[in-house]
């Protein structure tokens, strides 16, 4: 079956070098009829709380982790390591489940 | 990682296929609430009940509906419409096998140009590169594809389709090819269980996102053929070891949907996440269902989208009204702690089995039915395997003519 050999897939660990995307086949939309944000992936809906949104948001493959923890500390006057170590445990959970794509 | 962090993203259960979802219902039940409010959030669209595969486990009725029935594409483009404004996010385009209609392209584009999640549940061996790209790029948004085994011999005599293997493998990486997601949807049964492990191993290889270890549920087709799909309770044990192990290691690499048999679960399924609460069904001549098996119950009335809009049928339509939230609940589900967790199960299968809708699901361990039922996957799955009665039309009356008393 195998035509040539691929290196395994491994997971992706996300870290404050991290630059997060949303996958084409991923979608953050607000959902009008229901007043909320929605996440629509494959035979999945997620609903991100109003942090999540705004991490989100910021996810655009050019930012890494770290700028993303540090818009948010001045935007929300929140202490830097709690939000780095938030959004870490966010987006890690979200790349395990295929949500965003870390590279 | 901080173990404390508060969660920011829940997950809505999609109980197209009554998967365990990642949070436990109690958790997410507010969430899930407010977002299945006013609408279904997922539709299940039966485009056709035309398939060349013949897999005797098929989830549609006993009964197939034939070509000449089915909506027009103007009538689906509408539905599509419809459906968004009454706020589903997902579309299911099922089957039958969903590409037998040579207008899909005409129905993905409406799907996106309003806005919904589509999703083409495909055997695949109908499609072309060609279609499947002109599908992507007007919007299609992933693709699930079945497979029966991961052995080819095996895998088409079980679909009784020579050669579907070998085009499944290059339609999956044509999906995979044209950048859009792939899952691969495997149903599980005793004359496939084993390949379990090597099932895993072939949705990594063709770079699926996901991978659904089905375990066939047993209506319609399934239950026409239960003594040569169910497999051994020891059998049954080693894959779901094996899945549990699998999804930690694979943690990151792909994602393993598992769906029990209920005949081995310990509480029933919450079928379609309670009735007429989170998905609708369109059969392919425009009747409207809560779950696609909804048809074997006798007596109650559905309406078909020809005839009212969507909004009104899943509103007021007497088939939703009847088991939908937990009024119509007798004993022992009324004053049951799990109500609003599991719903009382499966309604289709609780009149399969005791005659009313409204009794237990006979897969709840409070049921009056649970030994009695349990003990026959016990015995069937131990007897020797009879052959498959195929999934075609006219083949579920050859069965009961052949069984019938001698006359």
């Amino acid at each position: 079956m195998t035509e040539t050999l691929k290196p395994a897939p491994a997971r992706t660990i996300v870290t404050g070098d991290t630059r997060p995307e949303l996958p084409r086949h991923i979608k953050l939309r607000h959902d009008p009829g229901r007043g909320r944000w929605i996440i629509l992936a494959p035979e999945r809906v997620f609903n991100p709380d109003e942090t999540a949104v705004a991490v989100l948001k910021l996810c655009d493959g050019h930012r890494c982790v770290s700028e993303i923890a540090e818009t948010l500390s001045r935007e929300y006057q929140a202490p830097l390591d709690e939000i780095t170590s938030d959004i870490l445990t966010m987006l890690q959970d979200l790349s395990d489940k295929g949500v965003v794509k870390a590279s | 990682m901080n173990e404390q962090a508060p969660t920011h993203v829940t997950e809505t259960a999609m109980p197209m296929c009554a998967r365990e979802p990642d949070r436990s219902p109690e958790q997410d039940a507010e969430a899930a609430a407010a977002l299945c409010a006013r609408a279904p959030v997922g539709m299940l669209c039966e485009l056709t009940h035309r398939c060349p595969l013949q897999c005797p486990y098929c989830s549609n009725p006993l009964e197939l509906e034939r070509g000449n029935a089915e909506l027009t594409t103007a009538q689906w483009q509408d539905l599509m419409r419809q459906a968004a404004t009454l706020g589903v996010l997902q579309i299911h385009l099922s089957g039958g096998e969903p590409t037998a209609r040579k207008d899909l392209e005409d129905i993905v584009r409406v799907a996106a140009e309003v806005g919904l999640y589509s999703n083409l549940i495909t055997a695949g061996v109908m499609l072309t590169r060609d279609r499947l790209a002109k599908l992507a790029d007007l919007g299609l948004d992933h693709v699930q594809l079945s497979i029966q085994d991961v052995d080819p011999e095996n895998a088409d005599r079980i679909a009784s389709y020579k050669g579907g293997m070998a085009k499944k493998i290059e339609v999956a990486k044509w999906v995979k090819q044209l950048g859009l997601p792939l899952t691969i949807n495997a149903p599980i049964h005793r004359q496939n269980i084993r390949s379990v492990p090597r099932m895993i191993d072939f949705a990594i290889e063709m770079g699926a996102g996901r991978v659904e270890i089905a375990h066939v549920q047993y209506y319609a087709w399934a239950l026409l053929n239960r003594a040569a799909l169910m497999p051994t309770r020891e059998d049954f044990m080693t894959a779901a070891r094996y899945v549990e192990e699998a999804r930690e290691r694979l943690k990151g690499i792909i994602v393993i949907d598992a769906v029990v048999p209920d005949y081995y679960a310990k509480f029933p399924k919450p079928c379609m996440g309670g009735w007429g609460r989170g998905i609708v069904n369109i059969t392919p001549s425009g009747r409207v269902l809560p779950c696609h098996a909804a048809e074997s119950i006798t007596g109650l009335e559905f309406d078909n989208i020809k005839d009212k809009p969507l909004a009104d049928i899943w509103l007021n339509g007497a088939a939703f009204q009847k088991y939908r939230g937990t009024d119509w609940m007798k004993e022992p589900c009324r004053s049951c702690p799990r109500k609003e967790i599991d719903y009382g199960g499966c309604r289709c299968q609780a009149f399969a089995l005791t005659g009313d809708a409204a009794n237990t699901d006979p897969a709840c361990s409070l049921s009056p039915l649970h030994a009695q039922w349990g003990q026959v996957a016990e015995v069937e799955s131990h007897a020797p395997a009879p052959e498959f009665v195929y999934r075609r039309v006219g083949g579920a009356k050859a069965k009961a003519l052949a069984e019938a008393p001698g006359e």
